[in-house]
């Protein structure tokens, strides 16, 4: 079967830094991966290149089997058109650190939106499913409310349910509970959670240990843009073999000590 | 949210609210009296002077020729607008383009247009006839298919239009640029990874929330438009002022006349100020987390607290 997501010998810089050295990546379909390893380890930047949101210097990425931002003709890559790389994104999910919902809409007018424009999906059709995608969320009631009029973990919640409009094949998650008081990070990760089980194939970016231990099927350490350590979470997060995911385990369950 | 609940039931020892002598401001009362001083002085030089000749005022104030003076100056300043609020988003997605001879062909036309007097953009366009006799369609360096005598293409109305319009852009250029870019990146990030093109997240995302930084001056260039309108008595299209000035070259009550056009332009300006205000409040959908409170001027000024000066 083809994986949902394919990555073979990654490299990305900006400018001189080099910030992906050659990373490989597998996802099947309805599977969780969790991205772990301290900040600048280039696991955003990697979870960005996945839908093109960033361009790959070399190697090659698939989603779904098919090329992202190129395709191949002969044995020459030619760069997508930016109506092409939209194209493909339409299928790709993503949920930001910082929310990003559209201020001058309705949460309903956030969800409906894409599905709408992009789609041109009757808006009949699209008003139902956004309601239920909210009371999916657990924000039934909240519908017309502005972004501006929501907490942050709602915030987020009314941005998971504007990517799953779209009816993505993969969901991409950049740190999506690193922005919220503490208080409201379990509301966002019950959603998430609920959505792995019900199937979803997704690729979290995340420094919530017992998030990953729970809900990933594999997860990733990665540390100075390469990958230090993978494999299912009770082995990684449980029982680090490398030195450096130690070290990074200590710093993050233990903050104080 | 539970957060946001009173505070819980059980009532505190009860406080006895504080009746404190309020702080008496002498020195704004002082200035009150000198302000209401000087408005006395002024309102009764106005009332009385004789040279203003207030009922000469009131009998040109409907003349036809006014009138018709005012129509035109509106229809100036409505297409001139609307000639640079659309050239104004050109220029500023041109501007923004990573095209880099887009981008220099609007730096160059905004250079162009800003830094020389609206006097002789107007100027230029009505003596267009002088630099091109005639102006034609057909292929650069090929062959004509039409042709017109600029002199008849160019009327002093098209004259204006264009000085008028083609100067606004280049100064909405940049205030629609400076609404874009005010814009957070996450936004059009946001867009992107929905799948959303470059042109509809622009339409969709970007410009409405642009909108809110870009009305404000806009509203101040309709104003400062409706105004500039009058420059056109340079090239002697008919409009208000010209319709004042015809007027009052034939009877020579200047003053008068004067009086009339000025307060059209005030009556225009503060209806022009209420269309502002009501747009403005459309576009701040989703800004504010509760319902707009109002405090109205009644309170400012009477408020015994002392009011803070911010």
């Amino acid at each position: 079967m083809t994986p949902v997501v394919s990555a073979q010998r990654i490299w990305k810089s900006f400018g001189s830094v080099d910030v992906l050295k050659g990373i490989n990546l597998e996802v099947q379909e309805r599977e969780v991966l969790c991205l772990i390893g301290p900040s600048g380890s280039g696991k955003s930047t990697l979870l960005r290149c996945i839908n093109h949101l960033e361009k790959i210097d070399a190697g090659r990425l698939y989603v779904d089997g098919v090329l992202v931002g190129y395709k191949q003709r002969g044995d020459k890559l030619h760069e997508l058109r930016e109506k092409e790389v939209a194209f493909q994104r339409k299928d790709i999910g993503m949920v930001f650190q910082r929310f990003n919902l559209f201020p001058h809409m309705t949460a309903l007018e956030n969800v409906m939106e894409a599905p709408v424009q992009v789609r041109r999906e009757p808006k009949a059709q699209v008003r139902q499913r956004a309601h239920e995608l909210l009371e999916r969320v657990g924000l039934a009631d909240k519908a017309q409310n502005y972004p501006a009029q929501l907490s942050g973990g709602q915030q987020q919640r009314v941005a998971i349910a504007r990517a799953l409009a779209m009816q993505p094949k993969l969901m991409l998650f950049d740190e999506p509970t690193s922005a919220l008081d503490p208080e409201l990070v379990g509301d966002v990760l019950g959603v998430m959670k609920q959505l792995a089980k019900d199937g979803m194939t997704m690729v979290v970016v995340t420094h919530e240990m017992q998030f990953a231990r729970e809900v990933a099927d594999k997860v990733l350490f990665m540390d100075g843009g390469v990958v230090v350590e993978e494999g299912p979470p009770e082995r990684v997060i449980g029982s680090p073999r490398e030195e450096r995911t130690k070290e990074f385990l200590a710093r993050v369950l233990n903050p104080n000590a | 949210m539970s957060s946001s609940e009173a505070p819980p039931d059980e009532a505190p020892i009860e406080a006895e609210p504080i009746k404190a002598v309020p702080v008496r401001h002498y020195g704004r009362w002082a200035a009150g009296v000198v302000i209401l001083f000087l408005a006395f002085i002024v309102i009764r030089s106005v009332m009385t002077n004789e040279a203003l000749q207030w009922p000469v005022v009131g009998d040109y104030l409907f003349d036809d020729r006014i009138l018709r003076g005012l129509q035109n100056t509106l229809i100036l300043t409505v297409i001139s607008m609307l000639i640079g609020i659309a050239g104004g988003i050109l220029l500023a997605v041109m501007r923004l383009s990573p095209n880099p001879l887009m981008s220099g062909a609007a730096s160059i036309y905004i250079w162009l247009f800003r830094g020389t007097p609206l006097i002789t953009q107007l100027l230029f366009w009505n003596f267009l006839a002088l630099a091109y006799p005639r102006l034609g369609l057909g292929v650069p360096f090929g062959p004509e298919f039409v042709s017109w005598d600029t002199n008849q293409l160019i009327t002093q109305f098209t004259a204006s239009l264009l000085g008028l319009g083609l100067n606004e852009a280049a100064y909405m250029a940049e205030i629609v640029r400076g609404g874009i870019q005010s814009v957070d990146s996450g936004q059009r990030e946001a867009a992107s990874a929905l799948g959303m093109s470059q042109t509809k997240t622009l339409r969709r995302i970007i410009l409405p929330q642009a909108m809110r930084v870009i009305i404000p001056p806009t509203g101040n260039e309709t104003i400062s438009m409706l105004k500039t309108t009058s420059l056109v008595v340079v090239i002697g299209y008919f409009e208000l002022v010209v319709a004042a000035q015809t007027i009052y070259s034939q009877n020579y009550k200047t003053v008068p006349l004067l009086i009339v056009a000025a307060l059209w332009y005030l009556f225009l300006t503060s209806v022009l100020t209420l269309v502002q205000m009501q747009i403005e409040k459309r576009f701040a959908r989703g800004t504010s987390r509760d319902v707009a409170q109002k405090t109205g001027w009644r309170s400012r000024v009477f408020s015994r607290g002392g009011g803070n000066v911010t």
